[in-house]
């Protein structure tokens, strides 16, 4: 089953994995019906949103070089997605891109720095550090993964991943804020990784 | 006859009345007690005339029944001599050695690292803080008895207090009495900025804490930790070529250089005849590298000034290279190529071409570089006339690699001690004089140039042959310490390895060329305008992981 309305302009609906995860989603969100008004002004303002996503600056370590900088540069571009305007405050920011593998020490400060993000916001744990710790992961001061901290959109493996890979994760996530119901934001459904998805995190903390 | 130097070092010592002398690869070790080791540094440092005032490294160790220290040092005259000087502690409840921080400037974030790590203490240190870890932390993460167990040291909630942070212990011993004090890194009354751990021009997370007196920096105060992997820990579980794969990721712009650092020591040590054509192959690699992590920092240091252009065109070219690597290795930032014995895999048949056609276009590139950017009058402004740095001070912080260059201090070790293939070409070690930021950032471009002079006149000439020497499926070095040093991006990238002959090593150390490039920082941006210590910053082109480890 397609879900309609989350074109992603180059890019077939079955040529992207996880397509059962956004279907369950969707039919979580609209099962009790939406209406016909609301939804086509949310599907707009989604639209607006998808494509003007602006990530924060944000960057650990070697995931920070490809991911950020390289996706950021002339080759791959981010800009053709609309996601080049990189926000230095976390308060203007509506994405993180978690780069990098996150210790004891940076903990508290990525939590504060996902705290005074504005809603509607969106994570996304890039290389295998921010997933599970990855090559570091019998170490003494990396946590294991930042959905511990944080609640996650999007993963994206690799030890780095290649720029592409980071370009497709966006586009996962574009697609994600595509099927949203604006006017509900916060209290989205609750299915598989984003279980603990925080709802209640005050964004002005 | 003639002495060689280091004969006539270890005569001296002899004289001194220490015993054991040892003479390993082009190495003078000599262990001495604890008591001693202060006034043998300071007569190596000062009273002879070819004075050592580089110190390399300071190596924490953990010998089960004793708890120490080794420290590498070298006379920046006749810098391919090293002597090491070893002394231990048996006290493991309260180990205190005495500090050398008053001899080198960079003494003394060696110094807090080893007590970090192992817990030892350095009397007359001002400063005995922990450096990467938390005041809160439990235990000495690096001593054989630490207590892993995370229940004990939990992922922490909340952020440390500022107040925690800053009370310095120091343990002073003036005419024999013996002075435990706490101070303030701050005063009370003074203007103090954070910069950092998220700032966007901080090129990471590292934290500077700066007093300012309008806009003049009165004291910087470097917070680390932000990115403390355990790299050191971790080794010591890993077998050799496991260990090979988290040296890619310590200062991530140099990883192969980095990685053919640690594959060089355990060839050393096992004694292993590496093929030539693998020589030839992890130079250029080295050098590609070398280019690729100049034209980002070239690039990032732009940006800092506020040209995004240059940024992109740093990273347009960069991306060539980066497609060289990966049609060879596989990777791109992280190529994983090196291993010990040779490199993983052979070159790609179009590696050749893809070099060589790489080389006459990044000349003219660097044409372009220099016309937009190093004779913009706007930036020559902001880099011309500040961040001074001394030859003698480059020489006691340890700043090697371009920064140390950029102020007259000949240090490259692919000159000093020629490994690979480095022998084999014909370059030059560019030096300048004035050791200003806008020395610094003209050396990384001129670097560039050396770079493909370098891959010039090796692309052509890689022998025939095998690409790796057959190794053993377990690798077990025999036991020892060995140390190795490389020239990275950024400066002298040092491995030491302590072997007790088993497949995974006993100790494994890092020297990183940017954790004293903050120390620089530090030294050259007092006084400076706060505007300028970014500049300045990026000038040094320190990455933090490599701080970190
Ligand atoms: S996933 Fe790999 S490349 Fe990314 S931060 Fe971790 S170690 Fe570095």
């Amino acid at each position: 089953m397609e879900v309609k309305n989350i074109r992603i302009p180059n890019m077939k609906y079955e040529d992207f994995n996880d397509n059962e995860y956004l279907e369950e989603y969707v039919a979580e969100l609209r099962k009790n019906g939406v209406n016909i008004f609301v939804g086509k002004i949310s599907d707009f303002i989604n639209w607006g949103r998808s494509n003007s996503v602006w990530p924060l600056t944000f960057a650990t370590s070697c995931c920070g070089i490809e991911c950020i900088m390289c996706v950021g540069a002339a080759r791959a571009d981010f800009a053709r997605f609309g996601w080049e305007v990189t926000r230095n405050s976390p308060r203007q920011a509506d994405v993180i891109f978690v780069c990098g593998t996150i210790v004891h020490k940076m903990a508290p400060v990525l939590k504060r720095l996902y705290e005074q993000m504005a809603e509607p916001r969106y994570v996304m744990a890039i290389g295998s550090c921010a997933i599970s710790g990855g090559p570091f992961k019998s170490s003494y001061h990396v946590v294991q993964g930042v959905d511990e901290i944080i609640p996650v959109d999007v993963f994206i493996p690799g030890c780095p991943p290649r720029p592409d890979a980071v370009l497709y994760g966006m586009m996962q996530l574009a697609r994600k804020i595509k099927v949203q119901n604006f006017f509900k934001l916060p209290q989205q459904p609750q299915i598989a990784n984003s279980s603990n998805h925080d709802t209640t995190a005050d964004g002005n903390s | 006859m003639i002495l060689q130097p280091m004969e006539t070092v270890e005569k001296e010592l002899l004289s001194l009345g220490l015993t054991e002398v040892k003479r390993e690869d082009n190495r003078l070790t000599v262990t001495l007690p604890a008591d001693k080791l202060y006034g043998v540094a300071r007569y190596l440092r000062y009273d002879r005339p070819e004075k050592f005032d580089y110190l390399i490294d300071i190596v924490g160790m953990d010998y089960g029944d004793a708890l120490g220290a080794a420290y590498h040092i070298s006379p920046s005259q006749t810098p391919s001599l090293v002597v090491t000087l070893v002394t231990r502690t048996g006290n493991r409840e309260q180990p205190e050695l005495f500090s050398v921080c008053d001899l080198w400037d960079s003494a003394s974030v060696y110094e807090r690292e080893v007590y970090d790590f192992f817990g030892v203490r350095f009397i007359n240190h001002p400063d005995m803080r922990r450096i990467f870890l938390r005041t809160d932390w439990n235990g000495f993460p690096l001593r054989k008895d630490y207590n892993a167990d995370p229940a004990i040291n939990p992922v922490p909630p909340e952020n440390e207090l500022i107040s925690d942070m800053e009370r310095a212990p120091s343990i002073t011993i003036k005419m024999g009495e013996r002075i435990e004090e706490v101070h303030q890194v701050f005063d009370d009354d003074e203007y103090v900025i954070n910069f950092g751990p998220q700032h966007p021009a901080m090129h990471g997370v590292l934290h500077l804490r700066v007093a300012l007196n309008g806009e003049i920096i009165k004291k910087i105060d470097p917070v680390f930790g932000y990115i403390h992997r355990g790299i050191e820990k971790i080794c010591e579980s890993y077998t050799y070529p496991q260990i090979l794969h988290l040296t890619d990721r310590l200062d991530y712009l140099s990883g192969t250089m980095n990685r053919h650092a640690v594959c060089l020591c355990c060839e050393k040590a096992l004694e292993l005849e590496v093929p030539e054509r693998a020589h030839y192959i992890r130079t250029i690699f080295d050098e590609l590298t070398r280019i690729a992590s100049h034209l980002l920092g070239w690039g990032c240091m732009c940006m800092d000034m506020g040209s995004i252009t240059a940024f992109v065109y740093g990273m347009r070219d960069r991306e060539k290279i980066m497609d060289v690597f990966e049609e060879t290795a596989g990777g791109r930032l992280m190529a994983n190529y090196s291993v010990i014995g040779g490199v993983a895999r052979d070159i790609h048949p179009n590696f050749q071409k893809r070099v060589k056609e790489f080389i006459p276009y990044m000349r003219k590139m660097l044409k372009e570089h220099h016309l937009l950017f190093s004779n913009n009058p706007i930036a020559r402004g902001r880099m011309k006339d500040i961040g001074y740095l001394s030859r003698e001070k480059a020489i006691s912080l340890g700043a090697t690699g371009p920064s140390g260059r950029a102020s007259g201090w000949s240090n490259d070790i692919r000159k000093i001690a020629p490994y690979a293939a480095y022998a084999k070409a014909n370059f030059d070690e560019v030096l300048r004089t004035e050791g200003l930021t806008y020395d610094r950032y003209i050396i990384r471009l001129d670097e560039i140039e050396q770079s493909l002079r370098i891959i010039e006149q090796l692309v052509d000439n890689i022998p025939e042959g095998a690409y790796a020497a057959k190794t053993k499926a377990i690798i077990r070095l025999p036991e020892g310490e060995f140390f190795q040093r490389v020239e990275n991006a950024r400066g002298q990238f040092g491995v030491h390895i302590t072997s007790k002959g088993d497949k995974t090593p006993y100790r494994v150390k890092f020297r990183s060329p940017s954790l004293v490039l903050v120390g620089a920082l530090k030294a050259i941006a007092t006084e400076a305008k706060v505007a300028d210590l970014i500049m300045i910053g990026a000038s040094l082109d320190y990455v933090i992981p490599c701080i970190d480890r």
